[in-house]
């Protein structure tokens, strides 16, 4: 199962004219956090809120809407929203937090849920972690250098950046460029290369542009929890949803990113063991399902 | 009671599909179980781990009273010699100067069926690594070890201190001899020269890290920032405990416990 276990996937989009505004596609993680901080399912949430510098966020604690809506849109480059978890529970005294996680942070948070070997009480106050797709990720300086020298663009004048259609994509006032993504990839943090989660499957629901129309995101939903603050939402008319069939590309491109990721990142997996450096993971012969997350 | 204990550690978030019998057979032979003998030693440590172990005040009492003995333990039994045991948590490393220790240590291995490194001043060392003798009231006592290097462990709980959680779930886990959840314990007894160093080393410089934040979020003493993504460590204030690079989700990963713990 290339996208981990979900109960539903739907196609779907905040109804809040200002999330569609400024949210990158569907609005989906901000119109949760801030349904969820509403409706009091949660206290707070760990977002990629804006830092010093234009499009190098920093984990912020969001105790407001508006904290949550000046958080919207997606970073592409490193923002450890797990290391901001404690200071939410500590701190700030929450018992119930939310955030939005990346493939890998959703792994950090649940091995600590499971095993919290040094971590007092904060296990239990994780109330739902909204996970995100991602495919790589970029040092902040990475993602500078490409786009001011490669794309001839200062990031200070972007407005917004974006991948799709097999391009990296910069919006900014009056005009809009793109690169190939393969000349994005030398850009990579290479510790992405041995990750085998495209779709954040540990999270109570993920959710991310791939798969659905412009202006819309593919939602898994996973556990329990996830399921039932998602349908909440819809049910106060804050998202709106389309069934996958009726979208597209549809499932089937979610499907084929998440496996193409596997299996370049599973070879990653068995070149590093051949050369014995070290790997969390198993090669690809010890496993029963070569695409499975471990 | 094995209900309560599931419920505190929230090991009930996902539908069961087996039926109910098979759940109250669980709990009827952890019932029948003889209860298992505890002794607690302390070494050279600062009793953060059994004050730790306390916190779980919603299960102490009935944990105490129905599920366990305690059959050793300074301040707890009054008994000098020391019994066999099923389970002895060490807390504290040992020093290699002071002879008392040395010897009960080495005879709580005799009589105890598994030895746990309680705490990571026995898994690691921790903060006594940084010991150089010279000091009140004893100047002699110079050199610390994770007791591992003088006897063999079973189980390492490291921490500074060890969560009131994971003691409670590896209590549990040993009472019902869940052997896969222990395994992560058994592997980390190797584990004994730990430093925040060990982040750049192994994984940073084995082109592992994702800068997904946890070892800076797990660190106890705040001696890690994340700077550019990575963790940046203070030495001055790391303990060397090793609760760092043992929550990085890139140095071990325990996925099928999580789909069990998730229902994922």
């Amino acid at each position: 199962m290339v996208l981990g276990t979900y109960k539903e996937a739907l196609s779907a989009r905040s109804t809040d004219k200002q999330i569609q505004k400024i949210s990158q596609d569907g609005g989906i993680v901000t119109a949760l956090l801030s349904f969820a901080l509403d409706e009091k399912i949660i206290d707070g949430a760990v977002v990629a809120g804006p830092g010093e510098d234009m499009w190098k966020p920093v984990p912020k604690v969001a105790m407001t809407s508006d904290e949550i809506l000046a958080a919207a849109g997606t970073k592409y480059t490193l923002s450890p929203n797990v290391w901001t978890l404690k200071e939410a529970v500590r701190q700030y005294g929450l018992e119930k937090v939310g955030t939005v996680a990346i493939p890998c942070q959703t792994m950090g948070i649940r091995k600590m849920q499971s095993y919290p070997f040094g971590v007092r009480f904060v296990a239990d106050k994780i109330a739902l972690i909204v996970g995100i797709y991602c495919m790589e990720n970029f040092p902040f300086e990475s993602l500078r250098t490409f786009i001011s020298e490669k794309m001839g663009v200062s990031p200070e004048l972007v407005e917004k950046m974006d991948i799709g259609k097999g391009k990296f994509w910069v919006h900014t006032a009056d005009e809009t460029l793109s690169i190939p993504l393969k000349e994005t990839h030398g850009y990579e943090q290479n510790g992405c290369n041995v990750c085998l989660d495209y779709v954040a499957e540990l999270a109570d629901l993920s959710t991310g542009s791939v798969g659905s129309p412009d202006g819309w995101s593919t939602v898994l939903t996973r556990t329990d929890a996830g399921d039932s603050i998602f349908k909440q939402a819809v049910e106060a008319g804050l998202i709106e949803t389309k069934p996958m069939a009726d979208v597209k590309p549809g499932l089937g491109l979610l499907e084929k990113l998440a496996k193409e990721k596997k299996e370049k990142n599973q070879k990653t997996i068995d070149d590093r063991i051949a050369i014995g450096l070290p790997v969390p993971y198993k090669a690809s012969t010890e496993k029963e399902d070569p695409l499975a997350n471990y | 009671m094995l209900a309560r204990i599931k419920e505190f550690l929230g090991m009930e978030t996902k539908p069961e599909t087996k039926e109910v019998a098979s759940e109250e057979e669980v709990e009827k032979v952890a019932e029948e179980k003889p209860k298992p003998r505890i002794g607690y030693i302390h070494l050279s440590g600062c009793t953060g781990d059994v004050m730790s172990l306390s916190e779980n005040y919603d299960i102490l009492a009935p944990l105490l009273t129905e599920m366990v003995d305690i059959v050793y333990g300074t301040t707890l039994v009054d008994r000098w010699d020391i019994p066999e045991m099923d389970i002895a948590l060490i807390e504290g490393s040992v020093c290699l100067q002071d002879e008392h220790s040395l010897k009960e240590l080495k005879e709580v291995r005799e009589k105890a069926g598994l030895v746990v490194a309680f705490g990571s001043c026995a898994a690691t060392g921790c903060f006594t690594r940084y010991s150089r003798g010279g000091q009140q009231a004893q100047p002699a006592h110079e050199s610390f070890v994770p007791i591992a290097d003088v006897v063999k462990v079973d189980l390492a709980m490291p921490g500074c201190p060890p969560s009131p959680e994971i003691i409670a779930k590896t209590v549990v886990a040993a009472i019902n001899g869940d052997m896969d959840y222990l395994q992560p314990m058994m592997d980390l007894v190797g584990y004994t020269e730990a430093c925040g160093c060990d982040l750049q080393l192994k994984v940073v410089n084995q082109a592992l890290c994702i800068g997904c934040g946890t070892c800076a979020m797990a660190c106890q003493t705040r001696a890690l920032d994340m700077t550019e993504g990575r963790p940046e460590l203070n030495s001055d204030r790391c303990v060397k405990c090793g609760i760092c690079y043992i929550q990085c989700p890139r140095s071990w990963w325990p996925m099928e416990r999580i789909k069990q713990d998730t229902g994922l």
